[in-house]
């Protein structure tokens, strides 16, 4: 049965701007978030300049003063956590593949993704326009913990807290709407023949990511309009002085904020699961483990939240309690990275490009990993808290999610997306260039956290007690070694933009992926499949024996593959 | 896998006297003021909160019809209820006990002291 | 026949629930975190500050239960709406539904009372811990009131025509659950206060 619904062909403006199939808003999605990655690497670019040269004019931001300091930071933070890896990551690949991946031929409802998307351009429009208000961009951190972040007199940046608050929570309602479209998507839409088990990966590590986002938002919903409150009616919800309690916020901040770092984690393990099947010709070690542990980890994601606060003023008794759970969760994700190796293990290994991504992310991610142990027991993590031994793990865990998953995800769906492959050199060029300088960057600031470099500093020569001169070389190398990765990205730019033109048409299947979404023309047409495909089998039939090729799509019913087995 | 069309072509509840639920949800409201007037604690806390909950089920199985809907329904709502739970039982030993282990909020405590109730707990 | 054209994905249905009755369920589970993140805030305040007793016991306890009178009778049409809805008398049921939005608005009338009287005895949002809380927790949900009357009217003019006749029953579950909502809302700010 054809899908395709005729009608007159649109304007540019209802094409591009105005329209509600799903590869559109994934692509407004995705330009959103990459040009705000590169907003989020130039203000990571302003704080390091400062941190290894100190007090230098920094060349495009000038003198960076303490306030100009504190923008940076919480500018950085809060745009690479939601307005990087959570459009991109979660709005760009979940709107581009699941119609695809599960054989339909849009989103559940096309007008309420482009809703989402609508609201999400507001909610940037809203924070780029608080760089341009009195007093600046917010400065209070991306945690924006109260009283400094109720308090204008105390933060300085009034008008920017507040467009920063209305901006999250505009973020916020837009990826409500959006992931629970996705959700009844994946859970009604599916092909006929896609069992529960059928669905890949990919596909319910993102739905599982809306869920995780859905039910651990609501609460700081309820916290941000009592900031919101706080900032502009003189309420004191926050404030002990007025009855109020300022480690409310804390608690509704980050009962929402580890589930979150979830809601990012399990897209971008869903992406490498997709590619090392493929590059191993092999089908996922464990797929119902995978999922059940994927699962597991959800659910525990929302009682470990406190382990952020173990310095805050927390009853100890609790924080005994987050410091279980806090370890157990390793446990389930360690899990999943096994399954993944466990995967490799006997494959037919082709490191193409974005299964070189792949493997950094687990490479990469693990390190996070192991040295997140240290800041979950409430012991250790007395010393470590806020130091950069933190900041070192935390971007030992997002970059590979934000940041080495996305370029896994484009360079391997690049090809679905604009007809054209990517030029392999090049992308091994990036590759390289990025994951060197980006251990450089944090291995030396393991080692000052260690040695006691507090975060959110921003000229250590200000404290006689924190001046530790003799580790000025390791934060400079750290700054050097930004410069470089930072450099390396412009080859990214150029080949992704040279090869809408000038790279190899890439065909229907280049990579040989037994997914649905490989089973149509690069780019997909409006409507997606010509013929709506009915599914026979799982989504990594790869290495069968037998058969005259190495992998079986999913829609190829089995009496179209009798002639094809070899005697 | 039925189709939406299909989906719709039965109604997939009985309809009850919704009236006569009504007036029943009206009656526990009348119970629940009345409670409050007796002013005696115990009875009042029960009149509100437990009419509360008995009116929040009727209305939730006669009128959204969620014990003839997919089971997973009531239960995706059930564990949405338990999280908010586990955020009360995490964040009430700071936020809603004025000491704990090792901590006491001298300014919070002498603020509850006029009503009588609010003595510091070990 | 509605302007645009459905696309297959909204005509399946995988799970044998139809779509929107299945987005609605999605939509009031985000609303359980939600408001109930509100509401374990408050009750923990509220619990840790028993001063707050002398301010709680300013709200009108009649203003509060005959909203709940109200609201519980405007569910009843909204139900009543979709037992039509299902009969495929589309008319009827715009009726129903218009009645269930005149049950808002009544609610949000006798609210706009109720808190003109509070103001001019002094108690504004910032005038303290109770108040605060009080006109945030009633405030959001008179805002879904709102949200939810414009989404019924919508709904009753596409019913009117025997058109999209499955939504009825959507925005009516969304209704019973800013019911519900305020059924414990109602203790919680009228009686054991």
């Amino acid at each position: 049965m054809s899908a395709h619904v005729e009608h007159a062909e649109p304007g540019v403006l209802k094409k591009y701007l105005w329209s509600t199939d799903h590869k559109v808003i994934a692509m407004q999605y995705l330009f959103t978030g990459m040009a705000m990655a590169l907003l989020g690497g130039f203000f990571a670019y302003g704080f390091r300049m400062q941190l290894g040269f100190p007090d230098h004019s920094v060349p495009g931001l000038g003198l960076i003063t303490p306030g100009k300091y504190n923008a940076l930071v919480t500018m950085h933070g809060s745009i690479m956590i939601f307005w990087v890896a959570m459009p991109v990551l979660i709005a760009a690949f979940g709107n581009f593949l699941i119609p695809l991946m599960v054989g339909c031929d849009d989103m559940a409802f096309p007008r309420i993704n482009r809703l989402s998307y609508q609201i999400f351009l507001l909610s940037v429009l809203v924070l780029l326009a608080s760089f341009f208000v009195k007093g600046g961009p917010f400065g209070g951190a991306w945690t924006a913990y109260p009283p400094l972040s109720a308090s204008g007199a105390y933060n300085l940046t009034p008008a920017g807290a507040v467009m920063w608050l209305l901006a999250v929570a505009l973020e916020f309602v837009a990826f409500l709407l959006g992931g629970i479209n996705f959700t009844v998507t994946a859970m009604n839409s599916r092909a006929p023949g896609m069992k529960m088990y059928d669905i890949p990966i990919l596909v319910w590590m993102i739905v599982l990511a809306n869920v995780i986002f859905m039910a651990s938002v609501g609460p700081l919903i309820a916290g941000a309009i009592m900031l919101l409150f706080d900032q502009t009616m003189a309420t004191g919800f926050y404030d002990p002085t007025r009855g109020g309690d300022p480690l409310l916020w804390q608690h509704l901040f980050w009962f929402f904020g580890h589930p979150e770092v979830y809601v990012v984690l399990l897209p971008a393990m869903g992406i490498v699961a997709e590619i090392i099947a493929v590059f191993a010709r092999k089908k996922i070690f464990g797929y119902k483990t995978v999922l059940y542990t994927a699962w597991a980890v959800g659910f525990l994601s929302f009682v470990v939240w406190a382990h952020h606060q173990f310095v805050a003023g927390i009853d100890p008794r609790m924080a005994n309690i987050f410091s279980i759970t806090t370890l157990l969760i390793s446990i389930p994700i360690a899990e999943m990275v096994f399954l993944y190796i466990a995967t490799l293990y006997g494959g037919s290994i082709h490191l193409d490009t974005p299964m070189l991504w792949a493997l950094g992310f687990v490479v990469e991610f693990l390190i996070g990993g192991v040295t997140g142990i240290f800041l979950g027991s409430s012991g250790t993590d007395i010393y470590l808290h806020d130091t950069y031994f933190l900041i070192a793990h935390f971007h030992y865990t997002f970059v590979p999610i934000a940041i080495i998953a996305t370029f896994a995800a484009l360079t391997f769906w690049y090809p679905k997306m604009f007809g054209r492959m990517l030029n392999e050199t090049l992308g091994k060029i990036h590759f390289w260039g990025t994951i060197i300088p980006f251990n450089v960057i944090f291995i030396p600031l393991f080692i000052t956290g260690i040695a006691g470099d507090q975060r959110r500093v921003y000229n250590y020569a200000l404290f006689a007690e924190q001046s530790r001169p003799e580790l000025q070389h390791l934060r400079t190398v750290s700054t050097i070694a930004l410069l470089f990765m930072l450099a390396f990205q412009l080859v990214f730019l150029f080949n992704f933009f040279w090869s809408f033109r000038h790279g190899r048409e890439a065909g229907a299947n280049p990579w040989r992926s037994a997914t649905l979404e490989w089973t149509v023309p690069s780019p997909p047409p409006h409507g997606n499949f010509a013929v709506m495909p009915t599914v026979y089998r799982g989504p990594y039939e790869y290495g069968l024996p037998g058969h005259a090729e190495d992998f079986v799509p999913q829609n190829v019913p089995d009496s179209a593959l009798a002639g094809e087995v070899k005697a | 896998m039925t189709t939406e069309a299909q989906a719709q072509a039965q109604p997939h509840v009985h309809h009850p006297n919704y009236v006569k639920v009504w007036a029943i949800l009206v009656a526990l409201l009348v119970v629940s003021v009345a409670g409050s007037l007796t002013h005696i604690r115990d009875v009042v806390l029960v009149a509100a909160f437990g009419v509360a909950v008995v009116k929040a089920y009727l209305v939730a199985k006669n009128f959204m019809h969620i014990t003839v809907e997919k089971r997973w329904v009531p239960y995706l709502l059930i564990v949405c209820l338990l999280f908010v739970l586990i955020l009360f039982a995490g964040v009430a030993p700071d936020v809603m006990h004025h000491s704990g282990l090792h901590w006491t909020n001298p300014s919070a405590n002498q603020a509850a002291q006029p009503a009588g109730e609010g003595a510091k707990r070990e | 026949m509605s302007a645009t054209a459905k696309p297959l994905a909204n005509t399946r249905s995988g799970t044998g629930i139809p779509t929107a009755r299945l987005i609605t369920w999605w939509v009031i589970a985000s609303e359980i975190v939600i408001f109930g993140g509100l509401l374990a805030s408050y009750v923990m305040h509220r619990i840790g500050h028993p001063e707050w007793a002398d301010a709680a016991s300013h709200t009108n306890t009649w203003a509060g239960a005959f909203n709940t009178f109200v609201l519980l009778t405007s569910s009843l049409c909204a139900v009543l709406a979709h037992k039509a809805a299902d009969a495929h008398d589309g008319p009827r049921a715009a009726k129903l539904l218009r009645l269930t939005s005149l049950g808002g608005l009544i609610f949000l009338c006798v609210k706009g009372f109720e808190w003109t009287a509070d103001i001019h005895e002094g108690f504004v949002l910032s005038s303290g811990g109770f108040w605060s809380f009080y006109y945030t927790l009633a405030g959001l949900h008179g805002l879904h009131v709102l949200a939810g009357m414009i989404i019924m009217l919508i709904v009753a003019a596409d019913a009117a025509k025997n058109q999209e006749l499955q939504r009825v029953e959507c925005i009516g579950l969304y209704w019973h659950f800013v019911d519900i909502v305020w059924i414990f809302l109602f203790p919680l700010l009228y009686i054991a206060r």
